[in-house]
């Protein structure tokens, strides 16, 4: 009994020294923007990676997403007789919830690991070290980038997630199934408020800070060789994805 | 037929100069913990200025802990590590990073920027530290290129190189700010005779060019005794014999001499 207990206090004790090294880490990265040198030339090419490279599997899943929510919403609504109202529909759960929550699972997917890896490789190759041989801050050139990268890339993607979204609903529910093009944007023009587009704003830059927070952090103190940095891409892809859920449940009951 | 071990001929150490006798690096009871295991264990040393300083010891008997708590990569437990007098160990990170500009180091593996060429890894720390123009970073980095005659690979990525010309360009990078001191750390592990040779002829050259303040975790055994000026021997965590080379070497420590001869049965059982 005793053996349990001490067993479960010290996996909360290490739980809390893995939190608060975290957020140590991220409050240490936020204090050093405001300080030169700034990084604008590597925040560039971060955003490029994390953003123009996400592109393919952003519009892709989007088109999807949306053509399924155009399918399953006009079955849905056709029962109770309100067709009409699968423009809103669409639109509504794609700017809210769907648009915000599935660019950043995809951004994690596939530039979130790609950073973890990258950082993980530089620490076991001492290029971190290296880095601090030469009196340069590795928070600073590493970190830095990537999270601004992120923060500027995921609403973007998002943005083009919901445009993409709301076309593939359109060609399922317009093109494909006869509803109306008229009443499929005038329900939506009806229905989507400036609030929800902010709303979806504020959660994809929380959702960009996530990723680019627990990716960075997993390969900045990644374990030794290469199983360690294939254990840091591994939690930092799921720790990610389950900050992004759970975090998307609390900023909805906060901003709704 | 056996390898040729190799003296550097203009670097005899009796031609070498003095340094002024005041110590480059002093550490004072050093301590250090990683893993459960004490790395460090109130070492005690004195790095001499202008000189070359080997340190010896099995794997895993903290060589490398304690260069990189030379530099302040590792802050210790306990003690000091005194640079000019200044403990590095108690510095602000922003003072640490301006007392770095005095070292120059390279790692074990080179630790190349894998994403940048020859060149650009070179000139990084110029571009990142310095005020300098291109004209000059240019100037500096094809010199130092040069040096250590890689001036054609210059636009080629680390993974195009060999293993002896990573470190080359390593140490070109260590040398391009000319710093007071360069910390190496194993610079021949894992190269063939003739590439360890040539990078350790090189860095002899340099030395006699610069007169940095050299010192380098090395396993090469006895080569090493040819050319550094002094020799530091670690065991379990403790300087067990510090000296001039040629006092080193007629230790009567049963660990040294043991490690001089390469025993497998001594001081340490390793079978």
């Amino acid at each position: 009994m005793i053996t349990f207990a001490e067993t479960i206090g010290k996996r909360t004790l290490t739980a809390i020294n893995r939190m608060g090294r975290m957020a140590i880490f991220l409050a240490g990265t936020i204090a050093s923007l405001p300080f030169p040198p700034y990084q604008g030339r590597r925040i560039v090419k971060q955003v490029h990676f994390i953003g123009v490279r996400s592109l393919f599997v952003i519009v892709l899943t989007a088109m999807f997403t949306g053509m399924v929510l155009g399918l399953q919403g006009y079955h849905t609504l056709r029962e109770v007789g309100s067709e009409g109202l699968l423009g809103s529909v669409v639109a509504l759960s794609l700017i809210r919830e769907l648009g915000p929550v599935l660019s950043a699972l995809m951004v994690t997917g596939r530039a979130g690991s790609a950073l973890t890896a990258e950082i993980g490789i530089m620490r076991i190759g001492e290029q971190i070290d290296s880095l601090e041989s030469m009196g340069i801050d590795p928070v600073k050139f590493i970190v830095v980038p990537r999270l601004c990268a992120a923060i500027l890339s995921v609403p973007l993607l998002t943005a083009i997630f919901d445009v993409v979204g709301i076309l593939g609903g359109y060609l399922v529910g317009v093109k494909l199934l006869g509803v109306n093009a008229g009443v499929f944007f005038g329900g939506m023009e009806a229905n989507v408020e400036w609030s929800d587009i902010a709303n979806g704003f504020v959660k994809s830059v929380v959702f960009g800070l996530i990723i680019a927070w627990v990716c960075t952090f997993k390969g900045y103190f990644t374990g030794r060789g290469a199983e360690g940095v294939s254990q840091s891409t591994t939690s930092a892809v799921v720790l990610s994805s389950v900050m992004i859920l759970v975090g998307d449940y609390f900023l909805t009951s906060v901003l709704l | 037929m056996s390898v040729q071990s190799w003296v550097c001929e203009p670097c005899a150490i009796d031609k070498l100069p003095v340094g002024d006798g005041k110590p480059a690096i002093r550490l004072v009871d050093l301590e250090k913990t990683l893993d459960g295991k004490k790395v460090l264990d109130g070492v005690n040393l004195d790095i001499p200025p202008k000189r070359i300083t080997a340190i010896l010891g099995l794997s895993g008997a903290g060589k490398s802990v304690m260069l990189k708590h030379m530099i302040g990569l590792i802050r210790p437990e306990r003690g000091q590590v005194l640079v000019d007098g200044v403990d590095i160990s108690r510095l602000s990170r922003k003072e640490l990073y301006h007392a770095r500009q005095r070292f120059g180091m390279l790692f074990q593996g080179g630790a190349l920027f894998d994403s940048l060429t020859v060149y650009e890894n070179v000139a990084f720390p110029l571009q990142e530290k310095t005020k300098l123009g291109e004209g000059e970073i240019r100037e500096r980095v094809l010199s130092r290129l040069a040096q250590v005659g890689l001036e054609e690979a210059r636009g080629k990525y680390p993974d195009e190189l060999s293993g002896g010309m990573k470190r080359r360009v390593a140490f070109a990078r260590a040398m391009v700010t000319d710093p007071e001191i360069i910390l190496f750390d194993e610079p021949t592990t894992g190269l063939d005779p003739i590439i360890r040779n040539s990078v350790l002829n090189l860095i002899c050259h340099s030395y006699h060019q610069h007169g940095f303040t050299m010192v380098m975790v090395s396993h090469d055994i006895p080569d090493i005794f040819q050319w550094c000026h002094y020799v530091v021997v670690l065991h379990g965590g403790k300087v067990v014999e510090a000296g001039p080379t040629a006092e080193v070497v007629v230790s009567v420590n049963p660990f040294v001499q043991q490690l001089i001869r390469g025993d497998i049965t001594g001081a340490v059982h390793l079978m």
